[in-house]
């Protein structure tokens, strides 16, 4: 049964089979006398955001009091449309390693680089006269030539030893401005991560190529995607119903749970200490000796997001780029009268 | 004493599975032999590998087989010269050589023979020794013809050879061998599974009352079958060389056993049922008035059918009689002396299988029967086509050296050395000849065996080492009887349960369990002596009375019965200690049958069998301590069987056992220990994980289509150029593995990546089994393969000395390379690295117009101008383009040039492209999706695979469930699972870890929805499981056509893709037409958008004229212009050919 009391209203309800109540309610003319109008100033005193932590590649945050949609096309921006920069064209010089050409264009085009998009414009990929200029390509290079080590002590066998270049790694790409991007790019542009192994090399192989990068979005291909992942979560929760567990039941009751969960005070009483923490796994739901005196749920307008950066922006901004985009959206739609 | 002799090459990998910490198991472990015991397999696999069957077989005909051979037919005589001959001394096969001449060094590896078109061949060494005038000359080494030798044997580079070795050699080391190389192609020799030679099988046909021994006699010289019959409760011998049945007791008494009664008691002892049944046949014979051995003689020899060659002399009846029961009546039993004793009494015992049939109509064989099978291999094949092309050789050589004997005054001397080499290439042609189209025509049986070789196929690495061990039957295919084709339970652990293609083949296609070994044969000799130290009475002196007293049992040596023992049990464990203890060779088996009250002792090739560990006074003789030793390495596989621990039993001896599965399973009355079960399935179907928990069916459709998967085939896969060539960019070793993986290296070579999967409905683009695939996945390079496909083209030499020649780029007005030339470079080759699309050339061949003429050279003229050469260039026509993957530029073995182009295709998957789990799963992919659409779960994952969950009520495929689980724990746990047969991860454990990660325990995860952002009403099976692509892939089968080319002779739309054709209005969807009535619709599909073609029909006669013009009538009065079918006017005219006129009589339309 679908739980439409006050208090549960806003709860996603977790069943051992199935999961009820997912849909938001809180639209005019779902609950009868009840005004549910959108109004800015309730919104204002529901919205909160939490920073849990930020890193340089990843970062965890709350959104309470948004409704799901809101929240979603927050996820979807940050996943296909915010722009970045990757690798589009390969121009390959001599490429004698046995990775093929496609393969390693492949490689090259997923390898995220650490860039402002916000410096360059769009290259228009669909008009075929359309020459790259500074201000839309990045261009980088990439040689690398395996040797014999002559100083590698006798016997060995591992080809870092015995040879000189054997791994062509990220960091070995070079960025050559054009025009005036070394003003933009001071720092240059770079690959976010130095360690990404692109190809191994055996002596007498050799690779170079010319690489043309491009702003795209997630939407043509994954590797203009800022974000490794984005995603939310809703924020479980977890009631105790009827008297308090005690005594061993207490301890099976912890042990449905992840650590720091579910906790016992001086009671013996098990009492939910950091619902935050569960990972919904719904264990407890398995024993029947809790049947009855628990019950799980999710707040529905709690959305705690989880951004991993590839390493081109900081999850901040890819994150505040989501928000900008959502606006432009809205804007854009704005500006169309729809009634006509 | 045949045991072999460690081997084994020294192999990094498997060592690997002996290594101190292995798979987390260390040395210092304590050793529980009841799991442990599995340490046996690798160890057998170490000395015997995969495909050893093949090897030994190859082997065997080369050391001893082929010495057996020459010694058979080792003497050439002349008929003109009687002091002549030529002796065969040995033969010897040597390592394989170059041909070329002028090479600097004659190794050849057999990768160049693949690269060349060669033939991976050795020389064929004899050592002579004849006359030369009054001389007697010793001549060594002399080559008579080249042998192609089987990878990996022991003639072969690759033998013994350690990985470093191989990789120098271009050889993959994860390449099983155990095929040929001939002209470029890789040969397999499949085995053949035949029903066993020299053996009596009684069958019974109980509604006609026909009950039936029969023998099939094989020698080096002849094959034949003799049967024993009943007819009308008579019995009658049967022989194909005989024109009519002869009465059994006239064929014993022909033998030379002219009593009656001593006739009954052969066959039927004292036993008066029998003795009744068989009083009626006596009768017969007197009937005949046929009572001594003359009188039965001359009788069989009149009946006997003669095919004598025209000159020699004709013999009596008598002769007749006595040559047909020597030679070809059960010709596997040899006449000395003329003493047909032996041969009377296997008579009297199959007639006496027939006696006890017509008794007791169960006792009769089942010809289906594992243990009535007998499989040969690749070096009993190729000893059947060499001794049959020695022959050839020799007569050859002896017409030739007759032909010069005959002429009476020579200048000098003659040595018959200068014509032997002559005849040498027969050798060599015809051994080709025979594996490369895999027609075995053998002269002396009449045989003509086609399809016996089959090019090796190198999808994938598991559909090479599937072919290694495929087993093919001689049974027809269409016929429709279920006995041959149903599971036999004698196959246990012997042939896979699971692996048999479906249709047609099913069932009569087996493959071998995995540890399997098949016998050479042994010799007979010194079995047949220690039968008689071990105290068998012989048969020469033993009566028909005594021979069938109870209690006494016959003593078999393959099927021929050599004496009789009273105490039967005690004789087989005697034999069977002296195997244990290495006296005789391991394969011989014993065995009791009852019913027969017969010992059978077995030393013949072909036989299957496998190891198992004995068990002794309830205890497995394999105990902790030397699995111990075995883990440390300081004990092998042949150590086990010469300690006595381990034997190989065949399928007949294992009747005669108890084995038990399990440890704890052992009884009073086990004699033997089951090494592991999942070694009852085979290699392909080894990597289905938990195959014990899905439906039989399921496990044989993987099996199929394991073979389709694209993965990694071999290390050097690189370096190969092969007519097609499916590789996966981002292969990956399966999260869920089995042991059988691990064994046959299938983590190292492997075809597939582990997908994360929902198993969910999705869109509704994923009905009927369709698959929804992550867009950003296919991005990061899920599912992507090459396809590379081969180009051959040779530079031919004519013999007006012209030849094929490249010619370079052809340029326009600005000297660029016009743009079909665009990616040639000078020498009129192809660059590498290059894009090549439709309509480009990528070899500019030309070649000479007057190939055909002699004049040219005749005249030593003039060198072939520009002009004298046309343009034959290799066009690129797949609509994708491919980019050059590789040139080589190299000759032939006939010196011509060969240049092979390799082009290469990348593929990312697309709508329609397949793909398969590891349980008979296969779909298409029906949708991609946008990796914000698809659905997440609470740490953020996406799934690379949507499957809708219909595909699992019917299928019952609890396997896949359980390889979802244990996948996903092991991606939680950092650690591969193993989902081994009977065995492997346990369900429990694995919900274990699911629940310690905070997983449901289920599998099943709370997931949110991609577009709405709501969470997922229901539980969602959420997890990895290792997907297959398949080769089927859209962009070779997609086909469209407006236009196009028409068949000359109907002016149709042609037929089929390549022909680029025309889609068919078949006959069905013809008569939904009709009964629609879309008559226009009709006229147009059938006439006009294909042979529509006018013709003038005379109204007058009905016939077809031209031109408004009627050749009949002479007129054009009442010619009609019509529009019919192409066909239809080919067809009236095809019927006047055939003086028959079709009159078209017309008629008003409307």
């Amino acid at each position: 049964m679908v739980d439409y009391s006050r208090s549960r209203r806003n709860v996603v309800g977790i069943e051992h089979d199935r999961v009820t109540n997912v849909s938001s309610t809180d639209f005019p003319g779902y609950y009868p006398g009840e005004d549910h109008s959108w109004n800015l100033n309730k919104f204002k005193e529901k919205f909160r955001t939490h920073i849990s932590y930020l890193t340089d590649l990843s970062c965890s945050f709350d959104l309470i009091g948004v409704d799901t949609s809101i929240a979603n096309a927050f996820r979807r921006i940050m996943i296909a449309e915010v722009p970045s920069l990757a690798i589009e064209y390969v121009y390959i010089e001599n490429n004698t390693s046995i990775i093929q050409d496609e393969v390693l264009a492949h490689r090259l085009g997923l390898i995220p680089l650490k860039a402002n998009p916000d410096y360059l414009r769009w290259f228009k990929k669909d008009d075929p006269d359309f020459e790259p200029t500074d201000y839309d390509t990045v261009v980088l290079h990439l040689s690398a030539k395996c040797t014999t080590n002559s100083n590698a002590p006798p016997g060995t066998t591992d080809p870092k030893v015995l040879y000189n270049g054997a791994n062509v790694y990220a960091s070995a790409i070079q960025f050559e401005p054009q025009g005036r991007q070394s003003e933009w790019f001071p720092e240059g542009i770079t690959p976010a991560n130095p360690d990404i192994l692109i190809a191994k090399l055996r002596p007498g192989q050799e690779i170079d190529l010319t690489m043309h990068c491009i702003l795209g979005i997630g939407q043509d291909h994954a590797k203009f995607s800022p974000v490794a992942t984005a995603s939310y979560r809703l924020l479980p929760t977890i009631e105790i119903i009827g008297p308090p567990l005690t005594g061993e039941l207490a301890q099976k009751f912890k042990g449905c749970f992840p650590k720091g969960v579910v906790e016992i005070n001086s009671n013996g009483e098990a009492y939910v200490k950091d619902a935050r923490k569960d990972t919904v796994s719904r264990e407890v739901l398995r024993h029947p000796e809790f049947e009855g005196r628990v019950k799980l749920g999710r707040l529905r307008d709690h959305f705690i997001f989880n951004v991993e950066s590839t390493g081109a922006m900081t999850p901040d901004e890819i994150f505040i780029k989501s928000v900008q985009l959502l606006k432009k959206k809205c804007q854009m739609l704005r500006k169309f009268d729809l009634r006509t | 004493m045949a045991i072999e002799k460690d081997n084994a090459r020294p192999d990094a990998s498997f060592n690997e599975l002996l290594q101190p910490v292995y798979h987390g198991k260390k040395i210092t472990d304590a050793v529980n032999t009841a799991e442990d015991k599995w340490l046996l397999l690798p160890a057998f696999l170490k000395i015997k590998g995969l495909v050893k069957q093949h090897l030994d077989s190859f082997n065997y005909f080369v050391n001893v087989d082929l010495k057996k051979i020459v010694r058979a037919n080792e003497r050439v005589v002349s008929d003109v010269d009687p002091e002549f001959y030529l002796k065969y001394l040995d033969i010897r096969v040597g390592m394989p050589q170059r041909k070329d001449q002028n090479s600097l060094s004659t190794e050849i590896t057999p990768h160049e023979c693949r690269l060349r078109d060669l033939t991976y061949a050795a020389p064929i060494f004899v050592d002579v020794e004849y006359t030369r005038g009054k001389k007697i000359v010793i001549h060594k080494g002399l080559e008579i013809g080249r042998m192609p030798i089987m990878l990996r044997s022991e003639r072969c580079v690759l033998a013994c050879k350690s990985e470093t070795e191989m990789a120098k050699l271009m050889e993959c080391p994860l390449d099983p061998g155990g095929y040929f190389i001939v002209n470029g192609t890789e040969k397999v020799i499949l085995v053949q599974e035949q029903l066993s030679k020299n053996r009596i099988i009684v069958e019974a046909d109980e509604k006609k009352g026909i009950f039936q021994a029969s023998v099939t006699s094989s020698t080096h010289e002849r094959k034949s079958k003799t049967y024993i019959l009943t007819k009308h409760g008579k019995i009658y011998l049967k022989h194909n060389s005989i024109t009519e049945d002869i009465p059994i007791v006239l064929v014993l008494k022909a033998c030379g056993i002219q009593s009656d009664f001593e006739i009954l008691q052969l066959v039927a002892g004292a036993d008066s049922r029998y003795q009744e049944v068989f009083a009626i046949n006596i009768e017969e014979c007197a009937k005949l008035n046929v009572f001594t051995q003359q009188q039965a003689l001359e009788y069989l020899g009149t009946k006997v059918k003669t095919s004598r060659r025209p000159m020699s002399p004709r013999l009596s009846a008598l002769q007749e009689g006595l040559e047909a029961l020597a030679t070809t009546v059960i010709a596997h039993i040899t006449v000395h002396n003329l003493d047909f004793r032996e041969k009377a009494i296997y008579m009297a015992i199959m007639t006496r299988r027939v006696l006890m049939a017509m008794v007791n109509p169960q006792l009769v064989d089942d010809r289906d029967y594992v243990g009535n099978k007998r499989l040969e291999l690749a070096g009993q094949l190729l000893s059947l086509l060499f001794e049959d092309l020695f022959k050839k050789f020799n007569n050859d050589f002896k017409t030739s050296i007759d032909k010069v004997l005959k002429k009476p005054n020579r200048t000098n001397e003659f040595d018959a050395l200068l014509n032997i080499t002559i005849h040498s290439n027969n050798i060599t042609m015809g051994m080709n000849r025979a594996i490369s189209t895999g027609n075995w025509s053998l002269k002396r049986f009449k045989m003509e065996r086609a399809g016996v070789t089959h090019v090796l196929s190198r999808l994938s690495y598991i559909s090479a080492l599937g072919m290694m061990t495929r087993i093919s039957s001689q049974f027809e295919k269409t016929r429709k009887v279920s006995g041959p084709r149903s599971l036999q339970p004698s196959q246990f652990g012997m042939l896979c349960p699971s692996d048999t293609p479906e249709g047609e083949a099913c069932g009569l296609v087996k493959n071998l369990a995995l540890m399997t070994h098949i016998t050479t044969d042994d010799e007979e000799e010194p079995i047949k002596k220690l039968i008689y130290v071990l105290g068998a009475e012989d048969i020469s002196v033993i009566s028909g009375h005594e021979l069938h007293a109870l209690g006494s049992y016959g003593i078999f040596l393959n099927g021929t019965v050599l004496g009789i023992t009273r105490t039967p049990v005690k004789f087989v464990t005697r034999f069977r200690n002296l195997r244990r203890k290495g006296r005789v060779s391991a394969f011989i088996s014993f065995y009791i049958n009852h019913h027969h009250k017969a010992v059978h002792i077995a030393t013949d090739g072909g036989r299957i069998c496998r190891p198992l560990i004995i068990v002794d006074k309830q205890k497995s003789l394999v105990t902790a301590k030397y699995i111990q030793v075995l883990k440390e390495g300081r004990m092998q596989f042949d150590d086990f069987l010469r300690k006595g621990l381990v034997e190989y039993l065949d399928v007949n001896e294992e009747n005669d056992c108890n084995i038990a599965i399990y440890e704890h399973e052992i009884n009073s009355t086990t004699t033997h220990l089951e090494i592991e079960p999942f070694t009852i399935l085979g290699a392909v179907a080894g990597l289905i994980p938990y195959p014990h928990h899905n439906q039989s069916p399921r496990n044989t459709y993987q099996c199929a289509m394991g073979k389709q998967a694209i993965g990694a085939i071999a290390y050097n896969q690189l370096q190969r150029i092969d007519t097609l060539l499916y590789l996966m960019v981002y292969p990956q070793q399966p999260m869920v593995k089995t042991r059988t993986i691990e064994l046959i290296q299938y983590d190292k070579l492997p075809a597939g990546q582990n997908a994360t999967v929902a198993v969910m409905s999705y869109s509704g683009y994923d009905i009927e089994d369709a698959l929804v695939l992550n867009k950003s996945s296919i991005d990061r390079g899920f599912g992507r393969c090459q396809v590379l496909r081969k180009n051959t083209t040779t530079l031919k030499r004519y013999s007006n000395q012209t030849h094929d020649r490249l010619d370079g780029v052809k340029r326009d007005q600005d000297g660029n390379p016009i743009l079909k030339h665009a990616i040639l470079e000078q020498d009129g080759l192809p660059g590498v690295g290059e894009q090549v699309s439709t309509g480009m050339v990528y070899v500019n061949k030309q070649v000479p117009n007057n190939a055909g003429d002699n004049l040219l050279g005749a005249q030593g003229g003039p060198t072939p101008s520009a002009d004298d050469y046309k343009d034959s260039p290799v066009i690129y026509k797949s609509p994708e383009p491919s980019y050059i993957d590789k040139v080589l530029l190299t000759s032939s073995e006939s010196e011509q040039p060969l240049i092979k182009v390799l082009l290469r295709q990348t593929r990312r998957p697309e709508l329609g492209d397949k793909f398969s789990s590891r349980h008979g799963q296969k779909g298409v992919c029906g949708v991609i999706v946008q990796q914000e659409d698809m659905p997440f779960s609470d740490s953020g994952v996406c799934p690379d695979i949507i499957m809708n969950p219909h595909g699992f009520p019917s299928r019952m495929t609890v396997g896949k469930m359980i390889e979802l689980i244990s996948g996903k724990a092991g991606v939680l746990d950092g650690s591969l699972q193993y989902g081994t047969a009977f065995g492997g991860s346990k369900l429990t454990d694995m919900a274990k870890i699911l629940v310690d990660k905070g997983y449901s325990y289920s599998g099943k995860d709370m997931l949110t929805s991609g577009i709405t952002g709501e969470c997922l009403q229901a539980y969602i099976f959420f997890g990895p499981i290792y997907y297959q692509k398949l080769k089927h892939m859209v962009l070779d089968k997609m086909h469209a056509r407006a236009r196009g080319p028409r068949a000359v002779l109907t002016r149709q739309p042609t037929e089929g893709r390549s022909r680029d054709g025309g889609l068919r209005l078949g006959e069905m969807e013809r008569d939904c037409l009709i009964a629609y009535g879309a008559s226009q619709l009709l006229l147009e599909r059938l006439m006009i958008s294909s042979d529509a073609f006018d013709v003038d029909v005379c109204g007058q006669c009905g016939l077809m004229g031209y031109n408004g013009w009627c050749t009949t009538c002479q007129s054009a009065k009442n010619v009609y212009k019509l529009t019919i079918p192409y066909a239809a006017k080919l067809l009236f005219q095809e019927l006047l050919s055939m003086n028959v006129a079709p009159r078209l009589k017309l008629g008003d339309a409307f």
